[in-house]
Order: C-alpha cells, then structure tokens, then sequence
C-alpha cells in the first residue's frame, strides 16, 4: 500500500521507463531523414534529371531548392537552410558517354561531422543504384565520379561539433545550478528573510547573486576556449566579440532559469535535481549536438524550440566553426532574447508574489 | 501618555477563504517588551510579517515607527531589526564579516561599522573568536550575536520571532537580560515565543488565538483577569478554545 500511495515514485517508476523508450527507441536515432538539400544541375539532362529525381524520391533527401549558380548554394549553407548540396556540371551526359567518366560535386556542412559523412554517403549510393542499372545495358563502364567537398571543417574533427555543444552544456549547468541553489541556500538558512527585512531591494538581492556567477561563468567560457584552441586545435573563426556577447546574453538566460527554479522550490536537493534533471536531460538530447534534432518526430521537434541550448548551439557553431557574422545568427539571438526577458520577467513577479 | 511606536487598526490578512489574521487593533509603547504569544497558526508569523513590511495587509491599517506599512514599507524596513526564529547569520562567514556584512546593509558607514563591531565583539566576550566562523559557534552564542547584529543600526523596534528556540535556560535569561538592556537604550521589542516564564518577563503580552488577539494586558493584569496563577494557565484556557490549533 505504501508504495501504491506514493504518487511521485509510481509516477517515476512506470514513468520513467517510457519516456526513456519513446525518446531513445524513436526520437534520437542517429539516422538520417528528409535532410534539406539544395541542386544545382548546369546541365539538365536525362541523366542529372534522373539522379534528382532518384534523390528525391529516397526518404533521406528533400530538395529545398534548385539553385541556379554556387553563390546562390553558399547563401543557403550560410543560412543554415541546408546540410548538403550536389552540383552537376554542364554537359554531364556528353562527358559521361563521351569521356566515359563524369564528375559531380557533393558539398556537405561538416560542422556536424558524423551528419555529414553519413550525408555524403547516401548520396554516393543513390547515385551509384541508379547508375549500377543503367551500367549494365552500356558496353563501355561508365563511371561517375563524386567529388567531396566538407564545408567548414574539411578535416571531420569531432571536437568542432562537440565544443560548441559543451560550452552551451556546462554555461546552462553551472549558471541554472548555482543560482538556484544560492537562492534557495540562503531561504534555507533564513538569511533571505532577514535580507528582504532589511532595506535592501530584493532586486538588488537577486542581482548580487546573479553577478558573481555571471563573473565566474565567463571565466569558464574563457578556459572552455582556450582549452579548444590549443589543446584541440579548433579555430575561432569568427569574431571572438561577438561570440563573447551571445554567450552573455545565454548565461542570463540560464541564470533567470536557475532564479525561476529557485523561486518556486524550498529546499537545495530540490533545487539541484529540478536543474539537473529539468536542465542536463534536455540540454544534451535537444540541442541537437548529440542527436540531429532534423529527425525527430514533430512533437519532440517543436520541443526542442523551448531549449535555449538549441539556440545557442546553433550560434557558437555559426560563429566559432563557420565564421559567420551576426548578420546569418540574428535570428537565433531574437529568439534568445526574448526567451531571456521572458524567463526574467516570470522570474521577478515571482519572486514579488512570494513577498506579498 | 507613552509615545506609541507600533499601532494596528482592524488589521487583517485573508489568504483566499482562510483569515491568517483577523481585524486585530493594538498599540505598542516606546521602550517596552511586548509579548506576542498564540499557538502555532494562530496568526502571529502572519501579523509580524505585515508590521514588518514583508507583506501587506488585506484590510486594515498599521504604523510602525511612524510610518504606515501600506504605503511606506520600505522606510518601515529602515527602522526596524528582525531576527527570525531559524539562525539567519551568515554561517560560511567571520563574526566580524557577518558584522561588516549586515552594517553595510543596513546602510552604516565603515567607520561606524568598525567601532560598533569592535565594541559589540566585546561585550559579548567574542574577541578570541572573532575570526571563527559563525557557523562553529554554538547556539547560544549565535542567538546572542544574531539579536546584537539586529540591533546594531539602532533600530526603533526589533522584531524577534521565537529567538530562544532550542536554547537551555541559562542562555535564554542571558538573552533576555540583552533585550532589557536594548530597551534602555530606547529600543522597543517586539517578541514571540511559546515560552510562558519568557511571558513573565514581557512588560505586556497579548494572546492571539484564530487570529484574533484575545486578551492583552501585563502578565499580572492577565493573571488576575483569568484568575489563574501563571501565565501558563492563562494561555492554556485561551488556547483550549481555539479551533484551528494543530495541537
């Protein structure tokens, strides 16, 4: 009976289970679907139109756009629109029947590597399953040659795509959690009531909290950083300013969540499993570092708009691995923004509530 | 007639169907000790918590120190010292820092805060543990540091909320022998406690009891009206009555 009458631990125990289930067996497959990629065919022919057609048909691709020259395809990676693009050379059937060989450019985002290979992969496949029918009916062997290009980290280093991910990991944890704990510390202890006695301004209390942690969060911004540089050799490709401006602007973010956390918990281990649980899980499977978040169901896509990492994320990889400018990730910081002035505003009549 | 620091008329505090505080009217004199006794929920947390300008009332008016806790809370705050019932110093800090800490919240200068906090640490024989944290000092010592540290901007009234909680007898007379000294410089208190011989020390008590304060008077005054012998019976019969105790 004792265990039928705990709501919280039945609700943990069948919960849990399912949840794990559903999210890993469905949403966080590593595997690829209906990624967005851009065409650009200088030749328009029967061949190139059948390999488009074959690309769209698979259950991998979705042509967003059929690009009619290079420029046009760099705008699209820069607007982070697509993850990959195929170029088709002008006269691709002549060459092909006439040269006996032909070549067609495959361009992917490498800022995720693992996406990326697995990209050029299908792609090389669909191409070589069409051409393997048409092949036996030719008497001469016919080859297409596909001509790799990774954008952005020709290497395929991993630590391009993790670091980013870290940075938006251990900010959001450590700003969420230490706030809130501080808070709630301090109502555990009583000394917040003597504080809000006193004649200093609760929003004062708040933000003599909130700096210090702000302080020590860019301290390890800048040794997260460092360490990438030169101990990972990754590149700060674009400007190092802005990066660090964003990067405020997501730890306010994270410190009004932790400030919202504490108003409405009572004690520190709420506090702590509430920022661990309520932060560290969907921090890491929605910010799309681990698991593309392109392939997940729709529910779990429009979820993941609410993660502020996902933002972010997308911001420190713009900025750090693509060196992009504010001009391509104005977008993402709006939404940041606004998240962040949400989170604050509720935070404070929240904590003016409790007062009343 | 004594000059009146604290003054409630009709207070009240209503939290949805529930009446924490009801209609309650009294006056606190300059320099006295006025008990403010209840069982638990009996309203008393909810009252102090007004007069102290944390939280404001539903109806009804209140002033203290001068000022009305409707419209001017945060000058209220400027003139009164809280010690609640939980030990509220910092415990990872000094003496000293704690002293420094809630001097400057308070808005002394360091000057000020330098001289205060060198005479109090003597008074109170803490000049070898100056430098220790609070946090290792036992309870008694913590009760005493956290009334002077409340007392140290000389407030008009100090609020203390159950302060002896815990504390074995003798530190509690100690305690109450630095509330007596406190009134002589002109300081009223204003203070809860579920101890009846504390009651006996009070200038004046009131009991509260479902939110509304029953009796009120000097101890003697409530013995004689309730016909009993301590203040222990007088509180017994009041609180016998009460209907939302969770006794």
């Amino acid at each position: 009976m004792h265990v039928f009458r705990d709501r919280k631990s039945l609700l943990m125990l069948f919960g849990l289970p399912i949840v794990q289930i559903v999210l890993f067996g469905f949403a966080l497959t590593n595997e690829i679907k209906n990624s967005k990629i851009a065409v650009l065919d200088y030749s328009k022919d029967n061949v190139t139109r059948a390999i488009t057609h074959e690309i769209e048909a698979s259950r991998y691709f979705e042509i967003a756009i059929n690009a009619t020259n290079k420029n046009e395809i760099e705008e699209t990676f820069k607007k982070n629109k697509i993850k990959s693009a195929i170029i088709f050379p002008s006269d691709f059937e002549n060459k092909l029947y006439h040269l006996h060989k032909a070549r067609v450019q495959i361009i992917a985002d490498a800022s995720d590597p693992n996406t990326a290979t697995t990209l050029v992969n299908y792609l090389t496949s669909i191409i070589q399953n069409y051409w393997k029918e048409k092949i036996s009916t030719a008497a001469v062997p016919l080859q297409i040659i596909p001509e790799v290009r990774m954008l952005y980290n020709p290497e395929l280093k991993s630590a391009q795509n993790f670091v980013p991910g870290v940075i938006a990991l251990v900010l959001m944890l450590v700003c969420v959690m230490m706030t809130s704990i501080s808070i709630v510390r301090e109502k555990e202890l009583g000394t917040m009531e003597v504080l809000l006695v006193s004649p200093f301004k609760p929003i004062l209390v708040i933000l003599s909290k909130a700096v210090p942690y702000l302080a020590l969060s860019l301290v390890n911004l800048i040794v997260i950083l460092v360490l990438s540089v030169y101990a990972l050799g990754l590149p700060i490709n674009g400007s190092i300013v802005l990066l660090f401006a964003v990067s405020m602007l997501y730890i306010i973010t994270a410190l009004s969540l932790g400030l919202l956390i504490s108003t409405s918990t009572a004690s520190q281990q709420t506090a702590m499993l509430l920022s661990l649980m309520g932060m560290l899980l969907p921090t890491i499977l929605f910010a799309g570092f681990m698991f593309p978040i392109e392939n997940m169901p729709l529910p779990l896509k429009i979820f993941s708009n609410v993660v502020p990492a996902k933002w972010f994320y997308i911001i420190v990889k713009s900025i750090m691995i693509k060196g992009l400018g504010i001009e391509s990730i104005w977008k993402e910081t709006l939404i940041l923004l606004v998240m962040t002035l949400l989170l604050l505003i509720l935070s404070l009549k929240k904590f003016k509530v409790r007062l009343a | 007639m004594r000059e009146t620091v604290i003054s409630t008329n009709q207070l009240t505090k209503q939290f949805g169907d529930f009446i924490a505080t009801n209609k309650i009217t009294f006056e606190v004199y300059k320099g006295e000790i006025f008990g403010f006794l209840g069982a638990n929920g009996a309203g008393k947390t909810t009252a102090m918590r007004m007069l102290c300008g944390l939280s404001k009332p539903s109806s009804g008016h209140a002033t203290v120190a001068g000022f009305d806790v409707n419209t001017q809370p945060e000058e209220i705050k400027k003139n009164i010292g809280y010690m609640s019932q939980k030990f509220s110093l910092y415990e990872d800090l000094t003496i000293t820092e704690n002293i420094e800490f809630f001097g400057g919240i308070y808005g002394l200068t360091n000057k000020q805060i330098a001289e205060k906090s060198k005479d109090l640490i003597e008074r109170l024989g803490l000049v070898k543990a100056k430098d220790q944290l609070v946090g290792s000092l036992p309870l008694g010592w913590k009760q005493k540091l956290s009334f002077s540290i409340a007392i140290l901007h000389q407030p008009k009234v100090v609020f203390l909320d159950e302060p002896t909680g815990g504390v074995d007898p003798v530190t509690r007379r100690q305690f109450w022998d630095m509330l007596y000294q406190a009134t002589e410089n002109g300081i009223t208190v204003f203070v809860t406690t579920h101890y009846m011989d504390e009651a006996e020390y009070c200038n004046r008590v009131s009991i509260m009891v479902d939110g509304k304060i029953e009796a009120l008077d000097s101890p003697d005054g409530l013995k004689k009206q309730f016909n009993a012998n301590s203040m222990d019976e007088v509180f017994y019969q009041l609180a016998r009555s009460a209907k939302r105790s969770d006794n």
